[in-house]
């Protein structure tokens, strides 16, 4: 098996050269994730209603490389935001990416932002 | 700075570098490993729940990363092939050479493989590391059944390794009884009665002569001439000591192999020591982890200037052999004439307790539970901490006659009793660590403390001790949901109901803190949906991934569909628009064991489609992903059978048409059948129902999966009114009151007063809350709409259901292969 975990790389907010526009906020569920394509690339944007953030992380969940990430459910860990992968529960800070609770890799993680009424996910490439 | 260099990195290696790292004076040493398997330590002795996880890095103990966090050098992959004594040095096989100060040999075990003709036969495995699970497993995928050799503790785990396989498991043991070392004959036969109603074979006193077959495998022979056929051996005939670096470098051995140490771990070489499996102590190998961490413990203690002595350490040991409790301690085998043994042997519960008490009755000296370990912890406690016995000792094992316990309890037991034998922790610690505020959870005690962290076994009693002490400190122990509500299901129940709170948003502003999470907004879901029955996809994202798109996630990524078939009955016209919709979406079809019909491999995109066509020939949810009623299940009845009583085929269509959707804490299963033949296994059910001359017996609280349950009977003799109305209460109340995700067995398991009780609410209504309880369920009954025709006949529901917002195609790493026939998804990555 592959690992396609290998082509996810996080993109800082500082390193942004392509705001790319994603979809509608409509196209998000509340506090909810839907999946989009970028470059053959596959990222779950999270709409973190109550807390009114933005969140993107690759959609592939690293413990048995699966493309769901994006209709996992998301909350908080000890007041961090995360969410939680359909298969086997594994969860991840929304933040950094980094595994909540196991020794997974971390995800890789996108700054997103919100411009009338569109979301767009910054990209370094 | 000391170097200290330790060869091998098992479980024991890890130990002492987890206990050494945490030390104060750390800084003055440093720590390399060189460990010969490719994987940092794992846990071996749970190698066969690889087979339910799959993966092997839920068994590693710590990550790479963890050695480089605390400034130890890990060498995986690399075997140490000699050492140096004169230079001090250690050799690999790749020619790397590292000096040293001290030298720690935990070089661990190897199977001992008895020299039987045909041992090199393809076929042939032994049972010590991933890797040799990993060939198991990769062999069994051509073959029917298997064989284990060793009816010891490890041939047992191996045997339910190759059984979770999937294969027809044999086991040979050469002496008259299984695991003979712990076990006495009676206790065996308890083993061996239950082993065997799980479908394993038994053999003993069996001496393998010959391994037959041509290049691989194909049988055994014994010397008593008798033979069986397997088309695969698992040896586990025990453990030899793995010290040739030791021998080979003139270090003293055991004549049956064994790095001698002294009672510090110390090897005939002042700069060596030995720890675990390895080391020979007084004459003895210990094949248990916790000696080995109390060997490793000593160690240290002696390398950083303290003396401690390792002292024959305690063989108990207690463990779940395929389903079946086994324990031993102390002396359990013991036929000394100061020892009188008391037993309770029931061949029809499959439980044998044994006790071995002193002659003055006034102390335990060792026993045997099989089929029931539950008192293990405490009667190891007593023994250990030589408590007197209570006046009657028979009550320890039999149970109290008044029915309460038999007056031993965690209050007694001395401060310094041992909890955890693994990490060595003991009462005081545990009660110290809850009283000073450091830890108000299991999961804080275990970071804590680390009690429960190593076999686990312990944990039932870490935990009552640790709610009995937060008792003791006047605080209310509850199993709340999560760290998000502060109280059970039952109050959270009564809240939505008082509040009439309707979403999850509302509860958690009124009563809840954060942003929820995975735990509690599906248990939140499942009750608003079990109060107030609205549909589930107006708050989608509370639910569990297969309540938010109404179907089952499978590997892959695909769905599968399950239209609902009440009692099982279908038309031929119904079975014709399964086939051809099953056909024209190219779906996996298998039967289900609920008398129903699964289409696997549905896209999330192709599930509205899918469900339109099946919603227009008649069809409706079948809620087979939702923690809801699936199917009542039953056999033909009096309508066609010559021996059917009653009608059991209208009657499941009645009853599953009545409770339809309806959202529990779990699953909710259920059969009918039409006469005390049970073809329909109602006994297996959460509720089922048997016809019998005069109207129905009503069957509770079963269960099928990990841990069978035989339902209990609720009433008898019943009629079709009655039933339906105890149903309903008994559906209602278990709705009410059981925690997240227990199933009915569950839930009745923990019930103070068990099926008397839970009778006395249903049938006697001692509570008063009958017609309540029947008023709720009909409301739930009048308000039931299939949420698959919601979806598909509304457009804003069934956009929902695609994999990218931004693309209209499907998620393009999906991928199938086929097999018989038909497509399966490609097995995921590991």
């Amino acid at each position: 098996m592959i690992t396609r975990t290998t082509t996810y790389k996080t993109t800082e907010a500082a390193e942004v050269s392509n705001w790319f526009r994603a979809g509608s906020v409509d196209d998000f569920p509340e506090n909810g994730g839907s999946c989009i394509w970028y470059k053959g690339l596959q990222i779950a944007i999270f709409n973190f209603s109550t807390r009114d953030k933005w969140y993107a992380c690759q959609n592939l969940c690293p413990h048995k490389q699966q493309m769901i990430l994006s209709r996992g459910i998301i909350g908080s860990f000890q007041g961090h935001p995360k969410v939680a992968c359909p298969f086997h529960k594994k969860t991840f800070s929304l933040e950094t990416g980094c595994n909540l609770n196991g020794n997974l890799e971390d995800l890789a993680v996108y700054p997103v932002k919100v411009e009338n009424a569109y979301v767009y996910v910054g990209f370094s490439f | 700075m000391t170097k200290i260099v330790i060869v091998g990195n098992g479980m024991v290696s890890f130990k002492f570098c987890e206990k050494f790292s945490s030390r104060e004076d750390y800084g003055q040493y440093s720590i390399t490993i060189f460990g010969e398997e490719h994987l940092p330590a794992y846990d071996r002795v749970h190698l066969s729940s690889f087979f339910e996880n799959g993966t092997a890095e839920d068994l590693i103990l710590a990550p790479s990363k963890w050695y480089q966090d605390h400034g130890i050098k890990l060498h995986c992959g690399m075997l140490v092939t000699g050492i140096d004594r004169y230079h001090k040095r250690v050799q690999t096989l790749c020619g790397h050479s590292e000096s040293y100060d001290i030298l720690v040999l935990a070089t661990g075990s190897h199977p001992f493989v008895p020299q039987i003709p045909g041992v090199e036969k393809q076929g042939v495995f032994v049972y010590r590391t991933i890797e040799d699970l990993e060939a198991i497993l990769e062999y069994s995928k051509t073959i029917d059944d298997a064989t284990i050799l060793g009816g010891g503790l490890l041939g047992l785990e191996a045997a339910k390794a190759t059984k979770d396989m999937g294969l027809n498991t044999q086991v040979v043991e050469f002496a008259s009884r299984l695991m003979p070392r712990q076990l006495d004959i009676l206790g065996s036969e308890a083993l061996q009665r239950k082993m065997s109603e799980l479908g394993l074979k038994i053999h003993l006193s069996k001496n393998t002569s010959e391994i037959l077959g041509g290049d691989k495998i194909n049988g055994l022979r014994f010397a008593d001439g008798t033979a069986i056929d397997t088309d695969m051996l698992v040896i586990s005939a025990g453990i030899r000591p793995r010290d040739q670096i030791g021998r080979e470098c003139g270090l003293t051995v055991g004549p049956r192999g064994g790095v001698v140490v002294d009672d510090h771990m110390r090897t005939s070489d002042p700069s060596i020591y030995a720890i675990g499996e390895v080391a020979l102590h007084n004459g003895m190998i210990y094949g248990l982890v916790a000696p080995g961490y109390e060997m490793a413990q000593v160690a240290i203690d002696n390398i950083t200037g303290s003396t401690t002595s390792f002292n024959a350490a305690d063989m108990s040991t207690k463990l779940k052999l395929i389903g079946v409790d086994v324990a031993s301690f102390g002396d359990a085998l013991s036929s000394s004439e100061d020892v009188i043994p008391i037993a309770f042997n029931d061949p029809f519960s499959g439980v044998y307790k044994r006790i071995n008490i002193s002659k003055d009755k006034k102390y335990l000296m060792g026993g045997i539970l099989v089929g029931d370990a539950e008192s293990y912890n405490l009667l190891l406690q007593m023994y250990k901490n030589r408590m007197p016995l209570p006046p009657h000792p028979e009550d320890l094992i039999l149970g109290a006659r008044n029915g309460a316990g038999a007056g031993i309890g965690l209050e007694q037991m001395p401060e310094q009793a041992q909890i955890c034998s693994c990490e060595n922790i003991c009462k005081s610690q545990i009660c110290k660590t809850i009283t000073s505020g450091k830890a108000e959870n299991l999961g804080e005690l275990k970071e804590q403390t680390k009690a429960g962290t190593g076999c686990g076994a312990c944990l039932p009693m870490v935990k009552d001790l640790m709610e009995l002490t937060l008792k003791s400190m006047g605080k209310e122990v509850r199993n709340v949901l999560c760290e998000h509500f502060d109280y059970t299901r039952q109050e959270l129940h009564d809240i939505l109901k008082v509040k009439e709170i309707k979403t999850f948003q509302g509860l958690l502003e009124s009563v809840g803190t954060g942003d929820g999470c995975e735990i509690c907004k599906p248990a939140v879901a499942s009750l608003l949906a079990s109060t107030w029955n609205e549909l589930v996809t107006q708050q989608a994202t509370i639910q569990d991934t297969n309540d938010r798109y109404l179907a089952n996630i499978q590997k892959g990524g695909s769905y599968s569909v399950v239209p609902r078939v009440p009692g099982g009955e279908i038309t031929p016209d119904k079975l014709i628009v399964i086939g051809t919709i099953a056909k024209k979406y190219n779906l996996y079809t298998k039967i289900t064991g609920g008398q129903r019909i699964d289409m696997f491999g549905a896209r999330v995109d192709e599930l509205p489609e899918i469900w339109e066509e099946l919603i227009n020939a008649g069809f409706e949810s079948g809620h087979a992903y939702g923690k809801a009623l699936r199917t009542v299940k039953s056999c033909v009845g009096s309508t066609w059978c010559r021996y059917g009583l009653h009608d059991s085929v209208s009657f499941a269509i009645e009853v599953e048409e009545r409770y339809r959707g309806l959202r529990a804490p779990h699953k909710l299963k259920s059969a009918v059948s039409g006469c005390r033949r049970e073809c329909a296994e109602a006994q297996s059910k959460d509720f089922g129902i048997i016809a019998t001359e005069v109207g129905w017996n009503l069957y509770v609280c079963g269960n099928g999966g990990a841990n069978p349950r035989h339902a209990d009977l609720l009433a008898s003799d019943i009629d079709s009114n009655t039933c339906i109305k105890y149903i309903d209460r008994f559906l209602m109340f278990y709705i009410k009151t059981a925690e997240p995700l227990n199933r009915t067995a569950t839930w009745l398991n923990k019930m103070e007063g068990g099926i008397d009780y839970l009778r006395d609410v249903v049938v006697n209504d001692v509570l008063g809350i009958g017609e309540e309880l029947e008023r709720e369920m009909q409301f739930m009954v009048d308000t039931y709409k299939c949420e698959w025709k919601e979806v598909v006949n509304n457009p804003a529901l069934r956009a929902r259901f695609k994999h990218f917002v931004n693309r209209n195609e499907p998620d393009p790493t999906m991928a199938f292969a086929a097999m018989r026939g038909q497509k399966v998804p490609v097995n995921w990555g590991s």
